[in-house]
């Protein structure tokens, strides 16, 4: 994760629904952990809490989108359920 | 921690002071239609390389400016020893050899009306033998990392390279900041959603001003199309890595400039004058975006990618820089610096900072990089509307 409060991590390998996962940042510094409601690929993003329609993904301490479709903890966050800010 | 003031760096001393660190003799054609005898005179001399391209006739105005700054600038570039130009008729073709000629490099032109390609290429390939042995037997010398010029530009971005890569030339450019190098960073369709970051680093009202009046410009083009760039940014190769917004990839780009400064901001192709960071306004394509670079004369080029891209250019080596393990097992051949155990949690920023600047050392000492070594030559000139 980039920052400890972001909305969503990073996965660094490919990840299984049903696994337990941790998460640090990139000054290892413990940030949670999270079981997975799908299978997340390398390099796509995990929701480490509940986020709700409309509003924002912090990441990188910052809003980097808009939820289109609530997105349970643990669960597949991308195109599918998050839009950017811009252009809409 | 490496520092890169004690690095030991050498390169070639040019007449107008800057230091280049390859040697390269270049033939230059002015336009398309000229490529032809170009190419004709870099294969009868060893040693000499042409850097054909698709422009230069019937262009007008601004678009006409950057190609002819473009081709200049190349030209001018430290890491050309000596420049053989030809086009197709002389007045084009002096525009360009008086710009390098500034330079106090020996550069000679060359036009094909009145000659044809074939008496053209014998009198080029005179002049280029000539060149290359005046410039094979010019020495290294050592040169302090302030006398440095370098760029950067990330692409087939994913995750991974906001999270190593990018970062990994965040710290390194804190480093030659501090030491006194001059750096430059541009792509201004991937500042869109961290913009604010980038004015709030600008050192002056008149940068700032400039950097607005530049990302406005790039603004209102979109717009003028009718269109938006959510089929282009981000691209199908960033979502397939894991960035869903342009916000996000944003943000991963920005890390490649870590704390500095925006010290100026310029027009595509221009020469940065003074030290530290500066902005140059230019495409995101990663060809056209370097090729930018290098005729502002950068000598030598940081690419963080995450999917593996390939690119390279003929006269200003592109080190490549991955964080991503799927892109280092499936082609490391393109790979110059890994830095795959930042996400293992095996190594850190500085560590990652560390291996970057001893790659860039011995890059600059005439290591070739793994683009150079796999012939990625990519020239592309930036075309702003269509010719005339």
């Amino acid at each position: 994760m980039h920052e400890s409060h972001d909305d969503v991590g990073v996965a660094v390998r490919d990840l299984k629904k049903g696994e337990k996962i941790g998460a640090l940042t990139l000054e290892g510094k413990a940030a949670g952990s999270v079981k997975l409601r799908d299978n997340v690929p390398l390099g796509h993003k995990v929701a480490m809490r509940d986020l709700a329609a409309d509003g924002h993904v912090i990441k990188y301490g910052r809003p980097v989108g808009r939820v289109t479709k609530a997105i349970g903890r643990g669960a597949h966050v991308h195109v599918h359920n998050v839009k950017t800010l811009r252009w809409n | 921690m490496i520092n890169p003031a004690k690095l030991k760096l050498t390169g070639f001393r040019r007449a107008d002071g800057r230091f280049g660190i390859r040697n390269h003799v270049i033939i230059l054609p002015v336009d398309d239609i000229s490529n032809a005898a170009a190419e004709g005179v870099a294969s009868l001399i060893r040693g000499t390389m042409a850097l054909p391209h698709a422009y230069g006739r019937l262009q007008f105005g601004e678009d006409l400016e950057l190609t002819f700054r473009t081709l200049a600038g190349t030209g001018r570039n430290p890491n050309i020893a000596a420049v053989v130009v030809i086009g197709i008729e002389p007045k084009w073709t002096d525009r360009i050899v008086k710009e390098i000629k500034k330079t106090g490099k020996p550069v000679a032109g060359f036009h094909i009306e009145r000659y044809g390609d074939l008496r053209t290429i014998e009198r080029a390939s005179r002049k280029a033998k000539e060149f290359v042995q005046y410039a094979t037997e010019l020495q290294r010398e050592s040169f302090p990392v302030s006398k440095l010029v370098m760029s950067t530009k990330c692409g087939e971005s994913d995750t991974t390279t906001g999270l190593s890569s990018c970062p990994t030339v965040g710290r390194v450019f804190e480093r030659l900041e501090k030491a006194g190098a001059t750096m430059l960073f541009g792509e201004t369709s991937e500042l869109t959603g961290g913009e604010d970051i980038i004015q709030s680093r600008c050192t002056s009202r008149k940068v700032l001003a400039g950097f607005n009046a530049m990302f406005e410009d790039y603004t209102k083009l979109i717009e003028s199309q009718g269109v938006d760039l959510l089929g282009s940014q981000p691209t199908e190769g960033n979502i397939r890595g894991g960035l869903t917004t342009i916000e996000e990839k944003a943000m991963g780009n920005i890390q490649k400039i870590g704390s500095c400064e925006v010290r100026s901001v310029l027009e595509p192709a221009v020469e940065p004058r003074g030290k530290g960071l500066h902005f140059m306004y230019s495409s995101s394509a990663a060809a056209e975006m370097v090729t930018l670079c290098a005729a502002a004369g950068s000598v030598v080029h940081y690419f963080p990618t995450g999917q593996g891209n390939v690119i390279g250019n003929p006269i200003c080596p592109v080190i490549k820089l991955s964080g991503n393990p799927i892109t280092l097992q499936t082609m490391s051949e393109h790979i110059d610096v890994d830095v795959t155990g930042i996400l293992r949690m095996e190594m850190n920023l500085d560590q990652a900072a560390d291996s970057a600047l001893t790659v860039l050392a011995s890059t600059i000492n005439g290591r070739l990089t793994a683009a150079e070594t796999l012939r990625h030559d990519e020239f592309v000139m930036t075309k702003l509307y269509r010719s005339a």
